[in-house]
């Protein structure tokens, strides 16, 4: 499939240095004949097989065979009636929001924690690292079992008196009826939180780590002078330095949740009255298990299009700002 | 100082405490894979075995090792191509740029972040259509071609810090392309190969969408395998388990071995464009 084009045979009349006008040397079209090949890959793969799952979503292509005729919005309709599609939105936000806010928070004290340089600092490091060098589904696998509610870290929590059904609790805390569904947060949903965050923190803290080793050691010292102590440095000085990273963070951890899969597929499935269930499992579902392409389709263009609205002002305006 | 000693001790008791939390699913992990099946009861799951039985280790590898290999098969040539890949665009994006370059790659960046949902059902009818469904070089292919905006991303960011001055001598002295990249940029980034390479080797292998949606049984990589064996009827903990670590222990020992390269990625793989 790596076609390398070969460079149109032009008139080789090498350019001397002195002319410095932008005239494309045959460097310059072996250069852009070796970028050609990833950029029609790109182009066809990413926007193309965009815009023609964006049309399987418009068309009646609910059964094995493929049908194509035009639907119009019949499946996004159906979508936002469905009883298991709205309780996935709840679902996605309340993940979204707690996971979100728990990586941020544990990221920023770990990395503050190892900033103090003491001793064992590496080890440390690295145990809060190295989740995530595995894989969602072995996570899911292993918290499976450590959250089961009969085994795990009940047992645990049994001595003190504290008895949990974790993932497969079907509570929902603080709800109001929204649509079809209770709306509030799902117990159960805790439970895929507390894997996601064991899971993902080590990068939170990577990075906040990174910030806090790029503030230069005369911002501190000079604050010490004014007198101020190590606890206001902090709150004043250099968690509001920190600030950028955490927008880093947000746009890396939401794009990650809104599209989360594989440790919840893992991990508990769509659960009693879909309480741990999230569009990209119904995709997976509705799509390969069930063959309702349509209907797999348009939640998949809702997906694309929650991560969109993150990532979009993000790559546009890292683009003004870098380079 | 004797305040500063005792807050000390309260960032150390900070500190184990979150290790243990970190570490507790390891633990477990270990200690059941290592027990045998009577043993591995409700009452018993913290305690450490009485006696090793490896057996579990036995049976999941029994299960496993097809789909190990399959993981292999399509790890190894899918990380060097991609790699090699971005590479060449990180040098032309960075080196090379002409009008509208900064457009393109900004364009490339957000495939990296798509759901891959929203391109599952094209790609499958494609790879069906060439004949490389349910196959390891058809799942080659998909990461090779998915990892583009990352690894491009990477070796951009890589080869900015390179300086110009250092092209510019070459170029006076009558290198071009392809010559600066083999006697320049090649030799200048082996860290970046290093740094890609562990990234994609361990993305590829910890993928799952995927890999659970374009193969099926025979073509497995470890992790739909590893599902599979947790969605079993009768659930051998120990088994699963014993399952979970040798999925996992690949990336593990890279992250052991070359943890610091590791991070690197991490922190390169968190757009700075």
């Amino acid at each position: 499939m790596e076609t390398v084009k070969t460079v149109p045979e032009r008139n080789v009349t090498v350019v001397p240095e002195a002319r410095k006008k932008r005239k494309w040397t045959v460097d310059h079209w072996l250069a852009a004949a070796f970028l050609t090949p990833s950029v029609v890959l790109v182009f066809i793969f990413v926007y193309g097989f965009i815009g023609w799952t964006g049309y399987v979503s418009l068309s009646n292509w609910n059964s094995l065979v493929p049908d194509l005729s035009f639907a119009g919005l019949k499946n996004y309709i159906y979508l936002f009636h469905d009883f298991r599609f709205q309780a996935d939105l709840r679902n996605t936000l309340v993940f979204t929001v707690l996971f979100i806010g728990v990586v941020i928070v544990l990221g920023q004290l770990l990395a503050i924690l190892l900033d103090q340089k003491l001793r064992g600092e590496s080890i440390f490091r690295n145990i809060f690292f190295f989740p995530m060098a595995l894989s969602f589904v072995v996570t899911g696998v292993v918290w499976q079992w450590l959250l089961n509610p009969s085994t795990g870290v009940n047992l645990f929590l049994k001595k003190f008196g504290l008895d949990s059904k974790w993932y497969t609790d079907t509570t929902i805390l603080a709800g109001f009826h929204l649509g079809k569904i209770e709306f509030g947060v799902p117990v159960a949903i805790v439970a895929v939180v507390i894997a996601a965050v064991w899971q993902m923190t080590g990068f939170a803290v990577a990075m906040y780590l990174a910030g806090l080793r790029a503030i230069p050691e005369e911002v501190r010292e000079a604050a010490r002078m004014d007198g101020a102590t190590e606890l206001q440095i902090y709150r004043k000085i250099i968690i509001p330095l920190l600030r950028p990273i955490t927008v880093s963070v947000i746009i890396i951890m939401a794009h990650i949740s809104l599209k989360i899969f594989d440790l919840i597929y893992a991990m508990t499935g769509p659960g009693a009255n879909f309480v741990t269930d999230v569009p990209g499992v119904y995709m997976f579902e509705t799509t390969f298990r069930g063959n309702y392409y349509a209907n797999g389709a348009a939640i998949a263009m809702i997906m694309l299009l929650s991560v969109a609205i993150f990532i979009v002002p993000y790559l546009i305006s890292s683009r003004k700002g870098g380079s | 100082m004797r305040q500063r000693a005792w807050s000390k001790l309260f960032l150390y008791v900070i500190c184990i405490f979150m290790s243990l939390f970190f570490l507790m699913p390891i633990y477990v992990m270990l200690v059941t894979s290592v027990k045998p099946l009577d043993e591995v009861t409700l009452a018993d799951m913290w305690k450490l075995p009485s006696t090793f039985d490896w057996s579990s280790y036995q049976t999941a590898f029994a299960k496993l090792a097809p789909n190990f290999w399959n993981s292999v098969y399509l790890v190894v040539p899918a990380t060097l191509l991609s790699a090699m890949l971005g590479a060449l665009n990180g040098y032309v994006l960075s080196k090379w740029k002409f009008k509208g370059a900064d457009t393109i790659f900004t364009l490339i960046l957000f495939g990296m972040f798509i759901p891959y949902q929203s391109i599952l059902i094209p790609l499958i009818q494609f790879l069906r259509e060439i004949g490389l469904y349910n196959t390891i070089p058809g799942l080659i292919f998909v990461h090779v071609v998915y990892g583009i905006p990352i690894t491009t991303l990477m070796f951009r960011n890589f080869y900015a810090a390179i300086p110009d001055e250092m092209i510019e001598s070459a170029k006076i002295d009558g290198a071009g392309f392809l010559r600066i990249f083999r006697y320049i940029m090649l030799p200048l980034s082996i860290t970046g190969f290093v740094v890609v390479a562990i990234w994609q080797f361990t993305n590829i292998w910890n993928e799952f969408l995927f890999a659970v949606t374009i193969t099926t049984s025979s073509q497995q990589p470890i992790m739909v395998a590893l599902q599979n064996l947790s969605g079993s009827q009768i659930v051998q903990w120990n088994v699963q388990m014993a399952g979970a670590l040798l999925a996992a222990l690949p990336t593990l020992l890279v992250y052991i071995f070359l943890g610091k390269y590791f991070v690197r990625g991490l922190l390169a793989g968190s757009v700075k464009g």
